[in-house]
Order: C-alpha cells, then structure tokens, then sequence
C-alpha cells in the first residue's frame, strides 16, 4: 500500500474580513400596505420591521455577492487571487445549475477557486461558516470567502399578510483564513426534518412542469402565483424562541465561554420579537451588544448575520476583536451555532 | 399536586402580566386572550410556554390556536396537568 502524503492546513482559523451590500431601493411598510389588509403599527408590534431593502433587475444574486464579497476581501487585507475557495448560502438562485459560486469566483478575479452553493435557509451562513473552518484547518483552502445572499423579495407573496413585510434581498461575506489561535468556536449544528413543513416554499417548482396550472395558487387578479415562502408562525416562533435558546447556550458552552465574557450577540435576523425573546430567555447580560438589524433590513435569510456584523462593526457598536455568538435557524428545520471572534 | 382553577387562573394573571403587562385583576375566566387582554398571536406562545412550564404540562402548537379564553387554557391545564 503506497503511503499518501496529507494536505498541510492551518493551526486554527477565524474571520478575517466581512463585507455587506444592502439594494439601493429601500421600501417602507408604506408600500406593503398597498397589497394587504394591515397597518405599519402591526407590522412593527409583531417584527419590529420599517423599511427593507429590494433589489432591481441589476442587483442580481450574482452582483449582489461580488459586491459584499469585494469588501470582505479588501477588508481581510488579501488579494482576490489568494481565495482558495467559494461558498454560497442561497435559497433565491433561479437557476439550478450552474452554481452561482462560479460566477462569482471568476469576476471577483480569484484563481480558479474551488466554488459551490449551500442550501440551508436561514442557517446557510453558519453551516458555509463551519464549512470553511474546517477548510482552512485541514488545508485545502488558505483563504475561504463563505457568502450569504437573498432576493427573497422574488419568493414574497405580497398578497399574505403574514409573510408580506418580512423578506428582504442583500448579500453578506467574510474571508475565513489561517490563525495560529482559535477564532471560531466548536458549531452546534444540526436539523429537524420532522418539521420541514413549518417553513417552506408554497408550490415546487415542477408543479409548473405538467401544463395543468388549476392546481396552483392564484393571486386577486386571477394570475398564477409565482412559489413563495410560507411559514407557520406561532410554531416557528416557538421553535426560534425556546429551542434556539438552548442551541446558543450549547454553543457558548461548547467554546467555554460564559454570558459575562460575551461583547455581541448575533441572531439570524427573522423578527425583532424572536430576538428580544432570545435575549430574555438566553439571560444575557446587559453589557451584550444585540444586532437588530432586521428594523431596517427584513430578513434576509442566510445574508443576516454578516450583513448584521458589518454594520455592527460599520457603525462601532461592535469592535473587531469583540467575541460574538453568532446562530442562525429557518427552514428545513436546520440550525447552527457557534462563537468567533470578530474581524 | 395538581393546581386548582382557582390557582391556575392566578398563575396565567401572573404569566399575562409579566409578558404582556395587563393587570392580574383583569385576567377573568371569561376574558378572550386577544380581543380582551391584547395578546397577540407571538405573545400568546410565551403565555403558553410560560404555562407549560409552571403548570408541568404540554401544550402542541396546534392546540394552542383553540385556546381563546383564560377559561379555555384553565380548562386544558386542568385536564392534562402532570
């Protein structure tokens, strides 16, 4: 048996840079209101959302991630080229394949970096996240750009007044690399399967494949209604709330960390009232600075917590080397957890 | 020992007014959750939660929508309390 000679990685990894782009098109409950039967104190009361931002036919997915990742990069201090690897977290990509990754990779200038989309909803960020780590530790990736990015404005019903003012589009990156500490902490990772109905998409799509478009939902005006996210609230709430709670103390106590030695906590960016729930429940500190980011965002899905970080960091809320638990949670149900440093 | 009605009504006056801040003395038998005590929909999960706890009973997500009164949820923790 011939001896195979090991990849050669890194002691430990950590962010090292994070960049966000936000649409230039911010839309206020103002303009939710046009399609549905509710009123901007309710939307705000139940979470905690004022504007969003959507994106224009330019802002795709794609220009939307070489933006953020453009900012992440320059913000690690590397070259495009020195990236070994690309990750997306996506769930509004329209076309199945190629991935969006490789596109990405390329017009950022990287040198054929390896590249391929994640889909883990609203936890995609955690999940790309572990996944470079461990790149960066076993080696075949010095640098890891890890990308979470949304136009969940193209999978709204803005006819459900449920789900209507929630999404948001905007794209979220960091640059994952070398460290000869620990930066990032153990993940508490994991999914429910048994409860993949309490969100998801309203039709899939080769349901449009067959020809017969009677089985499919309208909207007022008779047209067939493009898929779209649909969300049981009361059971995600509960679900967010009471078991996310306990994921982010496995977390802290997976990275030997205690409330008090915590400077930021970053939640997926759902609904305010899940994070002022998670707060409660979790029994942070006060001295423990709390994005909130969703007020003037909407969730993002799995571009929250990066685009949270940066402006967290943007805005000096939250300085680089701060220690941050970071936990992401949506559909399938999947969730992940995990402690960093950041950048 | 299971909890009295009398009890668990004073428990979810306790529970309401903590979450929701609505005075212990309007939480009556006959009070609807959302019409009369302005919980709404996410509020009512931790009131539900919240009893879960203090009263060592479940409550699943789809029994939680039939529960609209005080005097509903007092009926269900009676019933199925630990």
């Amino acid at each position: 048996m011939s001896k195979i000679k090991p990849s050669k990685g890194a002691p430990y990894a950590r962010i090292l840079g994070v960049g966000g782009y936000r649409p230039v098109r911010v839309v206020p409950n103002e303009v939710i209101l046009e399609k549905i039967d509710s009123s901007d104190e309710w939307i705000r009361s139940r979470s905690g959302i004022a504007t969003r931002h959507w994106a224009n036919d330019e802002e795709t997915v794609a220009a939307m991630s070489i933006e953020a990742s453009g900012k992440a990069i320059a913000d690690a201090g590397i070259s495009a080229e020195q990236v070994g690897a690309v990750i997306v977290s996506t769930v509004s990509h329209f076309s199945q394949t190629p991935a969006v990754a490789t596109e990405i990779a390329d017009k950022l200038g990287t040198d054929k970096a390896a590249a391929f989309d994640i889909s883990a909803g609203c936890a995609g960020f955690g999940y790309g996240l572990t996944l470079a780590k461990g790149m960066v530790v076993e080696g075949s990736a010095e640098y890891v750009l890890v990308i979470g990015v949304e136009r969940l404005s193209d999978l709204t019903d803005l006819e459900d007044r449920a789900t209507a003012f929630l999404f948001g589009d905007g794209a979220g990156a960091v640059v994952v690399g070398p460290s000869q500490e620990p930066h990032i902490g153990p993940t508490v990772w994991g999914s429910e399967g048994d409860k993949a109905g309490t969100i998801k998409q309203t039709v899939p799509w080769d349901r449009f494949r067959t020809g017969d478009l009677s089985t499919l939902p309208l909207d007022s005006e008779g047209n067939v209604k493009f898929p779209a996210i649909t969300q049981e609230g009361q059971a995600v709430f509960r679900w967010a709330v009471f078991e996310m709670a306990k994921v982010a103390q496995q977390a802290l106590d997976a990275a030997g960390i205690t409330p008090d030695d915590l400077d930021v906590f970053i939640p997926h960016q759902a609904n305010m009232r899940i994070i002022d729930s998670m707060v409660k429940t979790l029994k942070l500190p006060e001295h423990v600075t709390v994005a909130r980011d969703v007020e003037t965002t909407g969730n993002t899905s799995a571009a929250s917590i990066p685009l949270a970080m940066e402006r967290l960091l943007a805005t000096g809320e939250a300085k680089s080397g701060d220690t941050a638990l970071v936990i992401g949670f949506g559909a399938g149900l999947v969730y992940a957890a995990t402690v960093v440093t950041l950048p | 020992m299971a909890a009295t009605q009398e009890e668990i009504v004073a428990g979810l006056a306790e529970i309401v007014n903590e979450i929701a801040g609505i005075p212990v003395e309007d939480v009556q038998l006959d009070k609807s959750f959302t019409d009369d005590l302005d919980v709404d929909s996410l509020s009512m999960v931790e009131v539900v939660v919240a009893a879960e706890e203090r009263f060592d009973v479940k409550i699943p997500d789809d029994d939680v929508k039939n529960l609209k009164t005080v005097g509903d949820a007092t009926d269900y923790i009676l019933k199925h309390q630990g």
